[in-house]
This record gives C-alpha cells, structure tokens and sequence, in this order.
C-alpha cells in the first residue's frame, strides 16, 4: 500500500518538483475517497481544496435550467481537479461528479495559498504547473468550441472547390 | 483497380445492404454486377461513388481489406452526391472506379506501437487498418485506438468498438466533445486522450483521420508526446473529379491528393500542411 508521500511524489502534476516543495504541499493534503454519484465540489461553493487524483472518474458539469447537467469535460487518473482555490473570489465554477470510484490527494488550499504567501518560490512553481494545465484546457476548449465534427465546419471548405 | 477497366469508366454494383450508424451516416455493402468477385484494396484507398445523374463522391473503403469479396463504404450525407448515396436502397446500382490513392503504412510498422487517433467519420477509412492490424496482432506492439464524435449519438461502429475495447491487447479511448448527465464515458476533445495513452513514443507510428483543424491539433499533442513527424501519417480530403491525377481539382500544394494522397507522411507535406494559402 502507498503512502501519500508516494501517491504525490509520483503523480504526473508534481513530477519532478523540489522536495523540499514536497514536504511543505504534503503537509497541506490528506487521502480522500469518492463513491459513484457523489459530488466533489458544487458550482458557487467556497473553493477551498484541489484534488490530484490517483485513479477514478469525474464529470465536470454545469447545471442548465433547461437541458439540466451538461458534461464539459471528464478528468481521472493523473490528472488535477480544480484551480479556482487560486483565483479570488475562491468558489467553484461548475460541479464536479464521481462517475467511477475515486481515489484523490486533497490538497488544503487555504493552507497551500498561506504558505505560497510565505515562500513565493514555492508559489512560482506551483503557478507554473497550474498555468500549464489552465492552458492545457483553453486549448481543449477552443477546439470544443469549434465544433469540427459539426456539418458546417468540416473539411471541403470553398476554397477546395 | 478494377481489373482491365478504364480507371474513368464507373463499373456497376448493386447494393446488398444498407445500416444505419447515425442520424446521418450510413454504411452499405457492394457486390459487382458484372460477376467481378473480388475488389482488392489496401486501407486507407478510397473509390469515386457515382450515382447516376447525380454526380460522384470520393469515399474511403470502410471494409475489411482481408475480405475483398465484399466491399464498404461508410457515408456521411452532408451534400449532394452524399445524401442522393443516402435515398439508394438494397437492390440499387450505383457506379465505382477504384480504388485510389495511397494507404496507412501497416507493413511498414511491424513491431512498432501503433497509435490511430480519428475524429468523426474519420473512423470509416481506418477501420480497415484496425481490422487488418487486429487480425495480425502479433506483429505489432502495443495498439491504441483514440476516437472522438460530436456527440455519444455520433459514434460510429459502436458494436465493433465495444468488442476492441473488450480485447486485452488493444487499448480503445472514446471521448465526445459535449454529453448530457447520463453519458458515463469520457467527455472532452480526442487530443485529450493522447496524454493518457499508453506508447513509446520513440517507437510508434500515428496515423490521423478527421477535419484538419482536430489533425493540426492532434498533430501538436502527439509531437509533444515525443513522436517523431517522419513517424505521422495523416489523411487528407479535397474535393476530386478524376480521382487519378489529370485534372487538378485535388491539388494541395505540389501534391494531388488522389494520386499523392489520401494518406500522406506528414514530414513530406509539412511545408504546405495547416497553410492558410493552400
Ligand atoms: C479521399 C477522400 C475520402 C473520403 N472518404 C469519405 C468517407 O469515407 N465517408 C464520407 O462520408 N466522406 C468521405 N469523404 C468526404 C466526401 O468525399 C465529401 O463529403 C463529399 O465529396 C461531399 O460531396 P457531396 O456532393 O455530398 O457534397 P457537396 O454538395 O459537394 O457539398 C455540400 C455541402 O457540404 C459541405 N461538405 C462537403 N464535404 C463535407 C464533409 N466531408 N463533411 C461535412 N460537410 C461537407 C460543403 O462545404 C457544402 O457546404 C472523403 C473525401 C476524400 C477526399
Ligand atoms: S481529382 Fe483530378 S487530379 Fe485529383
């Protein structure tokens, strides 16, 4: 069985970080499981954790009056949920779901962002790997948005014919 | 090719089926009126449809290459020669000349990790591989199936796709690009998939299939996965009249696409490919 020591010093998100970074996020974080159908986070709620998860599934999903939950994305093992702990005003912008059991590091954000205040290096080095992943996604996203398998944007464009 | 014909000259085949996979692409089976048994093709070639009166499409050989007595074809009816393909029935004659164009580079991977990554109905003209790469499984590494649809409702080949996924040795990744709550599966765009995949990448062959904009994306994903450009493959679409290189409608760049093409290795085209200009 891992410790949690293992669980983060091998997760793709801290992949080779500083260990002395290591021991400061270590004392930020504890092991948590999720059941199928529960959530993680809730749109609007107090963001104050992120979660590296170690296996499992998770929809992230915005609520719409009409269509009801929409998935946006769906993240799991390796991968990190949540950067809105970062980013005043702290609070969620969609809801996040167990579709698979899941097993996490939750990370206290309040107590990362305290120490992040003390040691800026630490900060600068937790900011870059987080603007990786924030990129990471605008990019997903931007593809999402346009909609390639769409009838109107496929390949034989005008200029073809 | 259809044996001793003129490669302009369409020969007749009859419907035997037709299948629905979505709301608007259909799979049918051909079998030659003329007595011709077999149509041998490599995956990754494509035949010129034709319905008469109508007009002609270029559209990729979805069967099995093993099994030339029967021939595919999967379409998506976006247009006019697609959707008159879509009115035909069991029993209709449409016209083929083919197959066309070049093919994914399977004896030329032997023993490497394969990695397909599709989008849409680019499913359809690697199917073929899949098909030729599972029935000799042994001579390849590790094979890794990447495909992304619009929606869980636009996934092609659903029932085949369940049956890879449920082999040990091939590595199936599905992913939609938006879903309602009751989709269980991934949701996300396909190049969200390539991290997660399991390859060398110092010993794998990627071949890519869809709309440009998802190949130029997938492209950048797989290369900062550390897959080399001379080991890309990608296939390209431009609309076509002759299909064998005379009349200059496919061109792309100092390439013609159905003589050239469809399946190009990426470090041969990387001057022209994604330019706004070609
Ligand atoms: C080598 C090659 C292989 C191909 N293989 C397949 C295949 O296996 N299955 C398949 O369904 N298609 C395939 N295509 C694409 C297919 O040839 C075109 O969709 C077809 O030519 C459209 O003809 P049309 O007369 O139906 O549409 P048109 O009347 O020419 O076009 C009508 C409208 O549809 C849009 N359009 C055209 N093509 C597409 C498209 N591909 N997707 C979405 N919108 C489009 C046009 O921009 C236009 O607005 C392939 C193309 C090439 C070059
Ligand atoms: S379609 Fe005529 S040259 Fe390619």
């Amino acid at each position: 069985m891992k410790t949690i020591e293992q669980y983060i010093a091998e997760h793709p998100f801290f992949k080779g970080i500083d260990p002395s970074y290591l021991k400061t996020i270590m004392g930020c974080s504890n092991e948590v499981r999720f059941d199928i159908g529960q959530f993680i986070l809730r749109e609007g709620e107090e963001a104050n954790n992120f979660y590296v998860i170690h296996f499992g599934k998770v929809a992230l999903e915005i609520f719409t009056p009409i269509r009801g939950p929409i998935t946006i994305q769906t993240i799991g093992d390796g991968d990190v949920l949540g950067w809105s702990w970062l980013v005043p005003p702290f609070h969620w912008h969609y809801d996040a779901r167990v579709l698979e059991p899941t097993c996490a590091i939750a990370m206290d954000g309040r107590c990362l962002r305290t120490k992040c205040e003390q040691n800026h290096d630490l900060g600068y080095e937790l900011l870059k790997r987080f603007t990786h992943i924030i990129t990471q996604r605008l990019e997903a996203t931007r593809l999402q948005l346009l909609d390639v398998y769409g009838v109107h944007c496929e390949s034989n464009d005008d200029k073809r014919l | 090719m259809i044996k001793d014909s003129n490669p302009m000259l369409p020969a007749q085949f009859c419907i035997q089926w037709v299948r629905k996979e979505t709301h608007d692409t259909f799979t049918i089976e051909l079998k030659s009126t003329n007595g011709t048994h077999e149509f041998p093709f490599s995956a990754g070639q494509f035949n010129m449809l034709y319905v008469f009166g109508v007009g002609e499409a270029p559209i990729s050989i979805s069967g099995d290459p093993s099994k030339p007595e029967v021939l595919k074809h999967t379409t998506r009816s976006v247009g006019t020669v697609t959707k008159a393909i879509s009115k035909l029935k069991k029993g209709d004659v449409l016209g083929v000349r083919g197959p066309f164009g070049s093919y994914w580079p399977l004896e030329d991977s032997l023993g490497k990790d394969i990695v397909i990554v599709t989008g849409g109905i680019g499913l359809a003209p690697l199917r073929p591989a899949l098909y030729q790469l599972i029935s000799q499984r042994e001579k390849y590494g590790r094979i890794v199936l990447l495909y992304g649809a619009r929606m869980p409702e636009d996934l092609l080949y659903k029932k085949e796709l369940e049956q890879w996924r449920g082999r040990f040795d091939v590595e199936v990744k599905v992913t939609v690009d938006s879903a309602k709550g009751n989709w269980r599966g991934n949701v996300g765009v396909v190049t969200t998939l390539i991290p997660r995949a399991q390859f060398d990448p110092l010993q794998t062959i990627a071949m890519i299939c869809g709309p440009e904009v998802m190949i130029r994306f997938t492209i950048k994903e797989l290369q900062n996965c550390g897959i080399k450009t001379e080991n890309i493959f990608i296939s390209m679409e431009r609309n076509m009249k002759c299909g064998i290189g005379l009349c200059g409608h496919c061109q792309f760049g100092f390439c013609f696409v159905c003589k050239d093409g469809p399946v190009f290795r990426l470090d041969r085209i990387k001057a022209i490919f994604g330019k706004r200009e070609i």
